[in-house]
């Protein structure tokens, strides 16, 4: 226990450090006068910022994350079924592989515009944003994972009378568990990013409206403290990815452990 | 006796031409205790997979008690050659799988598989992870996983070839103990001729390119078997005789 508490510090030390010297020179910066304040914001002023607008930037907040989290959900969903499918029919992975492939160099700066001209200003043309970003990473690891199973794990379930399904159940996706979580990690944070984007182009509420708005009254102050909210949010999701990780590979530890001993 | 399993004439090729096995006929009777030996790359392993019903061979019959199920797996208890635990179930979700896959509700299997746990020196091992155990007890716990299956009829492909000389005494005299009394039809494979003595009531030999069966030797020390019969006159006399039909 005492073990785990000092690793701990061992890892967040160096970086709290850094931040916190990080935040100093900035606030000297600032405080010494020798960047104007209208181009950047003293901390004090973007945590007043903050203070006084908390409750609207929940209130946005509270929308950009319904919409990241209904995004996530169905594109977890989507991606995983065009796995299933993919793993299970060669012929729809070569048809389908290289498409999804190629559909990633379309930048998702390029199709949000695209997405409120045909769906509207409200929530829909944002979880849809979320539900590409997110679709393809996980799509991809988890037939990734599907296909990690080697031959003689295929056969020892066979030997034992184990149907298709039963070889997915209790194989295939516990295999495949940890590819979906290192993938998801990612794509929670651009899943954010993906929402408040989309919300720049359009619609009345959201962070990135909030963004639009305090921009255009210059109010870099508030603008300052939205962004460092944002990276907030998806530092929060990030962690709690890395908690359900654990959670649900309860091996992982043992193993790592174990790996570690062998080095 | 009964036969447990008959193999008759089979032959398999992976590519369709080069023979791996050709006309192989071998019999199991009933309680009993049979090896293949030979050189490794050999076909053993291949002959196991066609006997479990894994691969289909070109020519030839697999009989379970007489009732053909060629190329038809889930009929037959089989450990393949490594261990094969899954790393992300507790080693006794492991050992319950074959229970959990007929049906069997979790808890029940796990309740029937914990009744076995210390025959099989792997008290206690219940919640662990598989690497959490020792190579010996990787082994018991993919024998036990094996034997929870249920079948007539037992293929062990190589169970102690991966542990270290001192690991693998020690199971072979609690095999020649507990299995020994267990009297499940098993077939087992090895390229160790002592192992291959100690353990069997009879032994094939594998061998050539293809492989066929040349030579059947019966072992006709009486069981449960000391531990020290690799010590004695009968034993060398079986040791040169099998190294003889080899070379
Ligand atoms: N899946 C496979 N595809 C093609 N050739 C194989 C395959 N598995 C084994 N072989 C070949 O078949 C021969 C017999 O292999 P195997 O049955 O594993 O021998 P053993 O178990 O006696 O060591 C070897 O030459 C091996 O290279
Ligand atoms: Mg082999």
């Amino acid at each position: 226990m005492k073990g785990k508490l000092r690793s701990t510090t061992d890892k967040l030390l160096p970086p709290v450090v850094l931040l916190l010297l990080l935040l100093g020179l900035w606030y000297f910066a600032c405080a010494s006068g020798s960047v104007p304040k209208f181009m950047l914001p003293s901390p004090a002023d973007v945590w007043n910022a903050f203070v006084s607008d908390w409750q609207l930037m929940l209130r946005h907040a509270r929308v950009t994350l319904a919409e990241t989290f209904i995004g996530l959900f169905f594109g977890i969903i989507i991606g995983f079924f065009t796995a299933v499918v993919m793993d299970r029919f060669r012929i729809v992975r070569k048809l389908l592989y290289p498409l999804i492939i190629i559909s990633q160099t379309i930048p998702t700066v390029a199709i949000a515009p695209l997405l409120v001209l045909w769906l509207g200003y409200q929530m829909l043309p944002k979880i849809v944003l979320v539900i590409c970003i997110v679709f393809f990473p996980i799509s991809i690891s988890l037939l990734e994972g599907f296909g990690s199973v080697d031959a003689d794990t295929v056969n020892l379930m066979r030997s034992m009378g184990a149907g298709r399904l039963q070889i997915f159940r209790y194989v295939k996706m516990p295999s495949a568990l940890g590819h979906f979580f290192s993938s998801l990690k990612i794509s929670v944070s651009y899943a954010v990013v993906g929402a408040v984007l989309s919300e720049w182009l359009g619609g009345t509420e959201g962070l990135g409206c909030y963004m639009t708005r305090v921009r255009k009254a210059f109010s870099y102050d508030k603008m300052f403290a939205v962004i460092i909210l944002i990276s907030v949010i998806s530092l929060l999701l990030i962690w709690l990815t890395g908690f359900l990780q654990k959670k649900c590979m309860p091996w992982e530890k043992v193993n790592q452990a174990r790996r570690k001993e062998n080095v | 006796m009964r036969n447990a399993l008959d193999i008759q004439d089979v032959t398999f090729s992976y590519d369709g031409q080069n023979n791996v096995l050709q006309n192989i006929n071998l019999t199991l009777h009933e309680g009993e205790l049979v090896c293949l030996l030979g050189v490794s790359g050999g076909g053993k392993t291949t002959l196991f997979h066609i006997i479990a019903g894994l691969l289909k061979p070109q020519q030839g019959r697999v009989l379970l008690g007489g009732e053909d199920i060629t190329g038809q797996s889930g009929k037959i208890s089989y450990m393949l050659q490594k261990d094969m635990l899954l790393p992300f179930r507790t080693v006794e979700d492991n050992v319950a799988l074959p229970l959990l896959l007929k049906g069997v509700k979790k808890k029940e299997a796990r309740r029937q598989v914990g009744k076995y746990f210390s025959t099989f020196g792997l008290d206690g091992t219940q919640k662990f992870y598989p690497a959490e155990l020792s190579g010996g007890m990787r082994q018991r716990a993919a024998l036990l996983r094996t034997y929870m299956f249920g079948g007539s009829v037992a293929l062990l492909d190589e169970p102690f070839s991966a542990l270290d000389t001192l690991t693998k005494s020690d199971l072979h005299r609690w095999y020649l103990e507990v299995m020994d009394s267990i009297k499940l039809s098993t077939i087992f494979i090895t390229h160790d001729i002592d192992e291959a003595i100690l353990l069997s009531d009879r032994i094939y030999l594998l061998s050539g390119k293809p492989g066929t069966l040349s030579d059947e030797i019966i072992i006709r020390e009486p069981k449960p078997r000391d531990r020290d019969f690799n010590l004695t006159e009968a034993f060398l006399r079986y040791k040169k005789q099998i190294i003889a039909k080899i070379r």
